[in-house]
Formats: structure tokens, C-alpha cells, sequence
């Protein structure tokens, strides 16, 4: 099968099988809901303020919603044996890596869709700053934590304690990607400067984790 | 001052610390070779 | 092999207490900062050895990847944990330096953020190895070392441009111009004794890791040889 297809087949089952059984959806929504709500209580802020730190909590719970949905799709893989039969398959694995990869950025942006609301409401934010270019970092920085979080999801299945694994691989190399995003959402809802450098910075650390990723992700599956 | 002693106690600590594990696993292994040629 | 390994051993174990005793006495004390500034003489050198092992554990991962030896395995296992060991170093050392110094424990600077990222790196480089099934998987740990190397450049980066606000100490490049030779001359001694020794422990563990490996192989073909 050529790419494409393999791509195709694979996000339609990926999706259909979470829009039957919903278990990461419910599972991250709900956090995330208990995140706004916590971080909106503990930290009582002026507009102003709030303008300055919300970019750093909103990718704070974007980042742990993003772990909870990568072990629950990768945990879904290990039950029936579905990745060795992958393994076996004649189709090319990178198919399985983008595929693996949208289908954990639709979760992961749907999440951001309810949660980006309840933030605006409950700390009374308004963008100083162009608007449109939120949208932007939010794209190039959900993808930047989702390509790595794939790709780790599958080194880590292949451990003893996976779910601890998961984060522990991600968070340190995130780290360059959080940093951009949050940066550039300050800059953006703060109005102060251009958050240009950053979202450049985003892209090229997407470009180039993608092509890691995509490299090595047949020889990690097919390790022993 | 005592911060120099410090920062010296915790180099060599962590130093010989690390000898230690590796002394350990020597001799781990010395064990698991003696086993094999039983 | 094993007289070679003496003896360098002895040569390290002499240029150690010839550092130490350079470092504690032989150096004149620095003037503004005091003897506090002695740690320097540590605190580099570990960075140094650090510096030299992480770098070469990437090359001998990608070189694992494409080669497959178990050799290469040995040696990147071996340059992590040693890297590792001198990373925690240089992270106790720093803030211990830092706060009579400059007041501070910590700042978020390009330097010490991409030495945190780092032992953060390497350390779950080393869970992996220990935690995954039937045994550490080479291949996995080395595309980890990777990623993370590659991140690690990333993370250095991201500081310099999105954090120059915020002040900058700059630990780790030692006493100002005019510097007195007696320092230098501590400092060489000091950086030519680490590096020995951190050569050497590289040496202890690989030779420890490949006795593993043959352990292993000894093994497998003792349960392959019960089953005729």
C-alpha cells in the first residue's frame, strides 16, 4: 500500500475507534477542566497580570492533557497485538508515525478548543496583540509536543513503567518548544513586541523533530 | 568558607560513590562468571 | 591491558592529589571573591569531562544505529553514566559557588538551563536503558541520545533568545583578566587530572560493560546448549 493510503486507513481508524469509545477525549477534557479550575483559584490575578501568565499555565495543561491522551493511543496499540502486526505489515511505518501523529494533534487541538475559552472567561483575558497569531503558535506548539510525545509513546510502551516513562522522556526535550509557545503567547496577549523569533524558532524545532522522528521510527518499532 | 568544604566533600562523595556501584557490579559479575563455569 | 591501566591509574590518582593540593594551597587566594573561588577549580575541569563525554556518547549512538556493534553500546552506555556522574558535579558545585558568589542558587540562564536539560536527558537515557523490557535496548537508548542531544542545542537557543532579560552571571568562565599564572597553573593541573580520571572511569565501565555482555551471550548459549 503506498503511503497515503496507509495514512488515510490509519487516521480513520485511529479516530473512529476514540469517536466509538471516547477514552482519551473523556479523560483529557475532564483534566483539563480540573486544571483551568485549580489554576484559576490558586492564582488570583489582575487582567494585567493575567496577560502575563497564562501563556506559561495554559502550556503547563496542555502539556500534561497531552500525555494522559499519548498513553492512552499507544496504549491502545498493545492490546490484540496490533503493533507487531503492524511490524509484519508491508506498509511503510512513517505512515504509522503521521498518522499516530494527526490523529494525537486533532485530540490535542479539540482539548486546546475548550480549554483556550475557559481561560478567556475565568481570568477575564483579552489579546492585546494580534489575535490570528495565537491560532499560529498554538498549531506549530501542540504539533512541536505531540510529534515527540508519538514518538516516545512508542519507545516507552516497550518499558516496564510506561506511564512514568512517557513524561520523563518528553518533558526535558520539550523544554526548547515550551519555552518558544509560552513565550510567544506572553508576547502576543501582552502586546509587547513581536512574537516572530519565536514562532520561527517553533517551526524550525517542528521541522526538524519531525525529520528525527520520521528517521528513526522504524528502527525504534523494529528494535528487538 | 564552609561552602568550599562543601562543594569538595560533595565532589569526591559523588567520585567514590560512583566507584562503589561500579566496584559493586564487578563483583556481581565476578559471581554470575563463577556460576556459568560451574 | 590490565599493567597499562595501572599505571594510568597511578598517574591519574598522583595528577589528582597534585590538583588538589594546587587547588586548596597552591593557588593564592582570589581577591574579590575569596576562597570560595577554589571551587573553580572543580567546578570547570567536571564541566570539561562532561563536555567530552555527552558528545561522544551521540557519536557512538548514531554509530550504534548504522553499525549495530555491541562494542559501540558498551562505550555510549559507558560515556552517559560517566557524563552523568560528572553533570551531578557540576550542578552541586555551581549554586554552592553561585550563592556566597553572586547571591543567587540558581538563574535560568543559557548555561546552566542546557546542563539541567542535559542531566535531565541522561538520566531518563539511563532509566530507559534500566527499565525496559527483557533487558536495556540498545537501540531505543541510542535514538533517545539522539533526540536529546539535538534538544539539548535547541534548549541552548531557546534561552539566549527568549530569556536575556533576566540577569546574566556567568559561571564557569573563571577569574577576570589578569590572570595570576599560579591560578593557571592550578587550573591545568587540575583540568589534566580530571580529564584523566574521567577517561578512566569511561574505561572501568566499559570493560565492566562489555564482561555484562559476554555474561549474557555465556548464558544464552548455555540455555541453548541444555536444550539439545
Amino acid at each position: 500500500m503506498t503511503f497515503a493510503a496507509t495514512l488515510k486507513n490509519t487516521l480513520a481508524k485511529d479516530l473512529r475507534l476514540e469517536w466509538r469509545s471516547k477514552d482519551a477525549i473523556n479523560s483529557m477534557l475532564f483534566f483539563a477542566l480540573l486544571v483551568v479550575v485549580i489554576f484559576s483559584f490558586s492564582f488570583e490575578l489582575t487582567a494585567e497580570e493575567s496577560r502575563t501568565l497564562v501563556g506559561g499555565l495554559l502550556w503547563v495543561a496542555l502539556l500534561f492533557a497531552t500525555v494522559m491522551a499519548l498513553n492512552q493511543t499507544w496504549a491502545r496499540e498493545l492490546r490484540n497485538n496490533v503493533l507487531d502486526a503492524y511490524r509484519i505489515a508491508p506498509a511503510p511505518l512513517e505512515s504509522l508515525f503521521v498518522a499516530k501523529t494527526i490523529g494525537n494533534f486533532i485530540f490535542v487541538s479539540l482539548l486546546e478548543l475548550v480549554i483556550a475559552p475557559l481561560f478567556v472567561m475565568f481570568y477575564n483575558l483579552r489579546s492585546l496583540g494580534p489575535t490570528y497569531q495565537l491560532v499560529l503558535v498554538s498549531v506549530l506548539g501542540n504539533w512541536a509536543l505531540v510529534v515527540n510525545g508519538t514518538f516516545f509513546g512508542a519507545i516507552s510502551i516497550r518499558t516496564r513503567s510506561r506511564e512514568v516513562l512517557l513524561p520523563l522522556l518528553l518533558f526535558p526535550i520539550s523544554i526548547p518548544a515550551l519555552l518558544a509557545a509560552v513565550s510567544a503567547t506572553t508576547t502576543i496577549l501582552t502586546g509587547e513586541g513581536s512574537a516572530y523569533l519565536s514562532l520561527v524558532f517553533l517551526a524550525v524545532y517542528d521541522v526538524v523533530f519531525t525529520t528525527v522522528g520520521l528517521v528513526l521510527f522504524e528502527t525504534v518499532l523494529q528494535a528487538e | 568558607m564552609s561552602y568550599l568544604y562543601a562543594a569538595y566533600v560533595i565532589v569526591w562523595v559523588v567520585l567514590i560513590g560512583y566507584i562503589v556501584i561500579l566496584a559493586r557490579g564487578f563483583k556481581k559479575l565476578q559471581e554470575e562468571v563463577k556460576e556459568l563455569e560451574k | 591491558m590490565k599493567s597499562k591501566f595501572a599505571i594510568f591509574a597511578l598517574i591519574t590518582f598522583a595528577l589528582l592529589t597534585w590538583g588538589l593540593y594546587e587547588a586548596m594551597i597552591g593557588a593564592p587566594t582570589e581577591a574579590t571573591m575569596g576562597p570560595v573561588q577554589r571551587i573553580f577549580y572543580y567546578h570547570v575541569p567536571c564541566a570539561w569531562v562532561m563536555l567530552l563525554c555527552f558528545p561522544a556518547n551521540f557519536l557512538a549512538s548514531i554509530a550504534y544505529l548504522v553499525k549495530r556493534n555491541a562494542i559501540l553500546d558498551a562505550f555510549a552506555v559507558s560515556t552517559a553514566e560517566v557524563g552523568v556522574v560528572f553533570c551531578t558535579i557540576v550542578l552541586l558545585t555551581g549554586p554552592i559557588w553561585g550563592k556566597p558568589v553572586w547571591g543567587i542558587w540558581w538563574t535560568w540562564d543559557a548555561r546552566l538551563t542546557s546542563t539541567l536539560v542535559l542531566w535531565l536527558i541522561y538520566v531518563s537515557y539511563l532509566i530507559l536503558r534500566k527499565f525496559s523490557i527483557g533487558g536495556p535496548n540498545p537501540v531505543l537508548a541510542a535514538s533517545l541520545a539522539i533526540f536529546g542531544c539535538i534538544d539539548a542545542v535547541f534548549v541552548f537557543g531557546a534561552i539566549r533568545w527568549f530569556r536575556t532579560q533576566h540577569p546574566q552571571p556567568v559561571f564557569g568562565s573563571g577569574p577576570n583578566s589578569g590572570i595570576d599564572p599560579r591560578m593557571l597553573h592550578a587550573f591545568f593541573i587540575n583540568m589534566a587530572a580530571f580529564t584523566a580520571f574521567g577517561i578512566l572511569l569511561v574505561w572501568l565501565r566499559f570493560v565492566l560493560e562489555r564482561t555484562r555482555q559476554k555474561v549474557e551471550e555465556a548464558h544464552a548459549m548455555k540455555a541453548l546448549r541444555a536444550t539439545r
